[in-house]
């Protein structure tokens, strides 16, 4: 077969997908090396070169193949590496280990102890990808097949039944049949906003005005988050595919996938992907002989946070400067060019292929009452298994976070989770077990955004995160909104002054009053959130903004203004290492002999907290030790 | 003209489609603050004092009735609680950036705002946006336009450039609501604004030049010792010989 010339009919799309699968011998073994932006920082690009050269090298390669893939998620421990059809599962893989997997555990089907993953909640050695707990209790769809494509190879995605979906509703459904699939399964946004797919897809399907065009946010800039960064790199021909099957929904012939130049990886995964397609006759005129005809091209996003919102996306769309603008009109009613537009998020169009593969029913079976399916989350922060997961929608909290993420670093206690992004909230402790869905989130005083969840321990002040946050907020606004602009910047003013010991209770109030004027008074999504950091840790961390305030203390012993460094005259022994390594020649003190910190020079660094081996400097704040 | 029917404060009213909902509120004699909205420009919605409420009251949402436009059995209330102590945070935040602007003051004042609780700053522009649409959309010169954003947003000329397309009219100044009472037009020759004393001459210090055309000049660029520049294009001459 060659996929160098269209496929000019389904019937013709069926043969190839059969000789392909004909072809490939499930039993022989691949190696795959996941390849996605966090591995290859942690070196996967030279440990598949290795496997490569080594396969080559014991002149392997009729037996065994190597696969470099899209992101397996488990970002913490790459590069990760899994034998397939065995299942075996090594992380951190050095070039060094090679060799040795490939005798041992491609050649023989032996596991290789040392390198096995350990879990470290039970201590146990894991062989298997699906028993390590952080796969175990996720449940994936969008993510699923990440770790078996080549992100490359059209053929890989069409022998998993790539494809089939759109060939599927180009022979046998209406645009109206597609949009009452998408409604029925409940599919909302996963951009943020929540809005049910289906019923955006039929506005924009009503409106008389042509042509129609469809576009796919792929502006991630949330700090933390990599979903739809992952998804693009690992498995983009979903997202064309999805993309397609919308178009022929709503009647649209050309769309765009509008995505960060900051993501090289995912533009180059995407571009390669849509030539692909079209040189295959999956995306151009005609597509798979049906008449219908739909094209895709990619626009790069300059890196402005703002261009997320879809009515900012559409002026940087149009190549004017990236600013909201007041809807009504939607998009789907008025968009880009004046003209019916979809915007969807690049895991809602991933989605899309699957839920007309296994039908609504299925879709809507998974997740709570209101929100269906599963959702991806990026778990970053302080948490034991950081990377992506994907869960059905209604999981708590707490599963997340413990069961999955393995719970928090060092047997520290855990303090909050934000949730959505910088214009998200915090969830404090207490609200562990609320479960994850749209309505549930919102009512806690945060948001679902698009999937970003920062894990934070006892060692995190929540003043300083709000005002982490509203800086965010405050240098990203894109200033149209006088509420917007002057108010993040106040409210960062005030933050400031708290978290230096300035701030007042009258302040407090103040702050309070403009978080809730900043998100009544705005006019998108951006500012009428950009309150949120404030307000919720207003709403669940008041005390520790009165601490700051009336005691001039920081709890967690993070805002430098309020701390001191002391050293335990009990524990020092004199062994001049913070001394040494203090950059302001602050520490004093003759060997063996217990050692000071001069305030006054002190700029607060830490360094000596960390260099310290007997643990003898602590923080102090307001009188009293810190954690 | 197809005609629309909604509800304004609890008073039924029509107004032709198309109408903005603070188009409508105006013309039954609703009168609604704004900054940034003007006859025969475009909407904008920048200033965030025409904010509204629109919808049943445990569902309303907010929205500035410039860029609304009025729809069949729309219920709009345009002086709710929530909506005044959002306008009056609005007008606190600019009056403590933009001290100088009587428009600003007289706003602030008619809504009861008696204090400021942030630290003043002497910003001047508060980015409505109106002088880059009177440029755009009725002088056809589009010599202006925003920059950056957050804190760096600001309105200038192409790269800080002098302007090739600028003809002076000076319209930008007389829509500014920040600059325009102290621009009041012909004053004796002799005389200052008062106001303008307190401003720093900004454009001089971006451009290294005066850019303020509409005579007789505002006044932010006249010396202390009340020493006039001479007349604009007698200035712009001397400085490009030199």
């Amino acid at each position: 077969v060659s996929l160098e010339n269209r496929i000019g009919s389904l019937k013709e799309l069926e043969e190839v997908r059969g000789v392909l699968v004909d072809r490939s011998d499930p039993d022989r073994p691949v190696i795959t090396i996941c390849t996605g932006t966090g591995c290859v920082a942690s070196g996967a690009e030279t440990v598949a070169e290795s496997f490569r050269k080594a396969v080559e090298e014991l002149q392997l390669g009729e037996k065994v193949e190597v696969k470099g893939t899209g992101c397996h998620g488990f970002c913490e421990m790459g590069p990760l590496v899994t034998i397939r059809p065995s299942g075996y599962f090594y992380p951190k893989v050095k070039t060094g280990d090679v060799h040795k997997i490939i005798e041992r555990t491609v050649l023989n089907g032996e596991p290789i102890e040392e390198l096995l993953y350990t879990d470290p909640m039970s201590e146990q050695r894991i062989e298997k990808e699906e028993e390590v707990p952080f796969y175990k209790h996720q449940h994936r769809i969008v993510l699923a097949e990440n770790g078996f494509l080549d992100p490359t190879d059209l053929e890989d995605y069409l022998q998993i039944g790539g494809y089939k979906a759109l060939a599927y509703t180009l022979e046998w459904m209406s645009p109206d049949g597609v949009i009452g699939f998408i409604t029925d399964s409940g599919l909302r946004g996963r951009g943020g906003a929540g809005f049910l797919t289906g019923q955006k897809w039929a506005v924009c399907r009503s409106q008389p005005k042509e042509p129609k065009y469809i576009v796919c946010n792929a502006d991630e800039g949330d700090p933390g988050a990599y979903m739809d960064r992952s998804i693009l790199e690992g498995n983009p021909h979903r997202v064309v595919e999805g993309m397609c099957i919308g178009a022929f929904a709503i009647g649209a012939s050309q769309g765009f996938v509008y995505v960060r130049h900051e993501y090289p990886l995912a533009v180059k995964r995407i571009t390669k992907a849509i030539e692909d397609a079209r040189r295959a006759g999956f995306l151009g005129e005609n597509i798979l002989g049906t008449g219908f005809s739909f094209d895709l091209k990619i626009v790069r996003g300059a890196g402005a946070f703002v261009c997320g919102e879809e009515t900012a996306l559409i002026a940087s769309l149009e190549g004017r400067k990236g600013e909201p603008r007041q809807r009504p009109p939607f998009p789907a009613e008025s968009g880009y060019r004046n003209r019916p537009t979809i915007i969807n998020n690049v895991e809602t169009w991933a989605n899309v292929p699957h839920i007309i593969n296994n039908g609504p029913e299925w879709y809507a079976s998974m997740g709570s009452e209101k929100s269906k399916g599963s959702k991806i989350f990026s778990l970053v922060g302080k948490v034991n298994n950081t990377g992506l997961v994907e869960v059905p929608m209604g999981m708590s909290v707490r599963q997340v976070i413990f069961d999955i993420g393995g719970g928090i670093p060092k047997g520290k206690a855990f303090k909050a989770v934000q949730t959505g992004g910088p214009a998200g909230g915090c969830l404090p402790a207490g609200l562990l077990d609320l479960p994850i869905d749209f309505e549930a989130l919102t009512s806690a005083g945060t948001i679902m955004g698009s999937g970003g969840l920062i894990v934070m321990d006892e060692s995190t002040c929540m003043v300083d995160i709000a005002r982490y946050f509203t800086k965010f907020l405050e240098e990203e606004s894109c200033g149209k909104c006088y509420s917007c602009r002057k108010g993040t910047q106040r409210m960062r003013e005030i933050l400031d002054d708290i978290c230096e010991g300035r701030g007042t209770m009258e302040q407090l109030d103040l702050l309070e009053e403009l978080g809730q004027t900043v998100n009544l008074a705005s006019m998108c999504g951006f500012g009428q959130n950009a309150g949120n950091p404030v307000l919720s840790t207003l709403r669940y961390f008041r005390e520790e903004y009165e601490a700051h305030i009336k005691e001039h203390r920081c709890p967690a012993g993070v805002c430098s203004a309020l701390i001191r460094y002391e050293i335990t005259e009990a524990l020092c022994d004199g062994c001049a290492a913070c001394a040494k390594l203090c950059p302001s020649d602050a520490i004093s003190g003759e060997k063996n002999h217990l050692h000071i910190i001069n305030d006054e020079l002190c700029v607060k660094c830490g360094t000596c907290l960390d260099v310290c081996a007997k643990d003898a400097v602590i923080v102090v704040s307001g009188g009293g030790e810190e954690a | 003209m197809k005609r629309i029917s909604l509800t304004i404060n609890g008073l039924p009213v029509q107004v032709d489609k198309g109408t903005t909902v603070l188009e409508a509120a105006r013309l039954y004699g609703v009168e609604i603050p704004t900054l940034c909205s003007m006859e025969g420009l475009s909407d904008y919605g920048a200033c965030r004092l025409c904010i509204v409420e629109i919808g049943p009251i445990h569902r309303a949402k907010i929205v500035s009735s410039c860029t609304t436009r009025c729809e069949e059995g729309m219920v709009v209330r345009t002086h709710s609680r929530r909506v005044l102590d959002a306008r009056k945070m609005v007008l606190e935040l600019m009056v403590a950036s933009t001290p100088g602007s009587k428009t600003i003051q007289d706003l602030a004042a008619a809504h009861g705002l008696t204090q400021v609780r942030f630290r003043r700053e002497a910003e001047d522009c508060i980015l409505c946006g109106l002088c880059v649409r009177m440029c755009e959309e009725q002088m056809m010169a589009s010599a202006i336009g925003f920059v950056g954003r957050g804190p760096d947003r600001a309105i200038t000329t192409p790269f800080d450039e002098l302007s090739d397309v600028c003809r002076h009219c000076g319209g930008c100044m007389w829509v500014c609501p920040a600059c325009m009472l102290r621009c009041m037009g012909p004053n004796a020759e002799t005389t200052l604004c008062s106001g303008c004393l307190n401003f720093s001459p900004s454009c001089v210090e971006v451009y290294d030049h005066t850019q303020c055309w509409m005579p007789p000049l505002c006044g932010t660029c006249v010396r202390p010792e009340g020493d006039y520049l001479p007349a604009a294009g007698h200035v712009m001459n001397e400085k490009t010989k030199s």
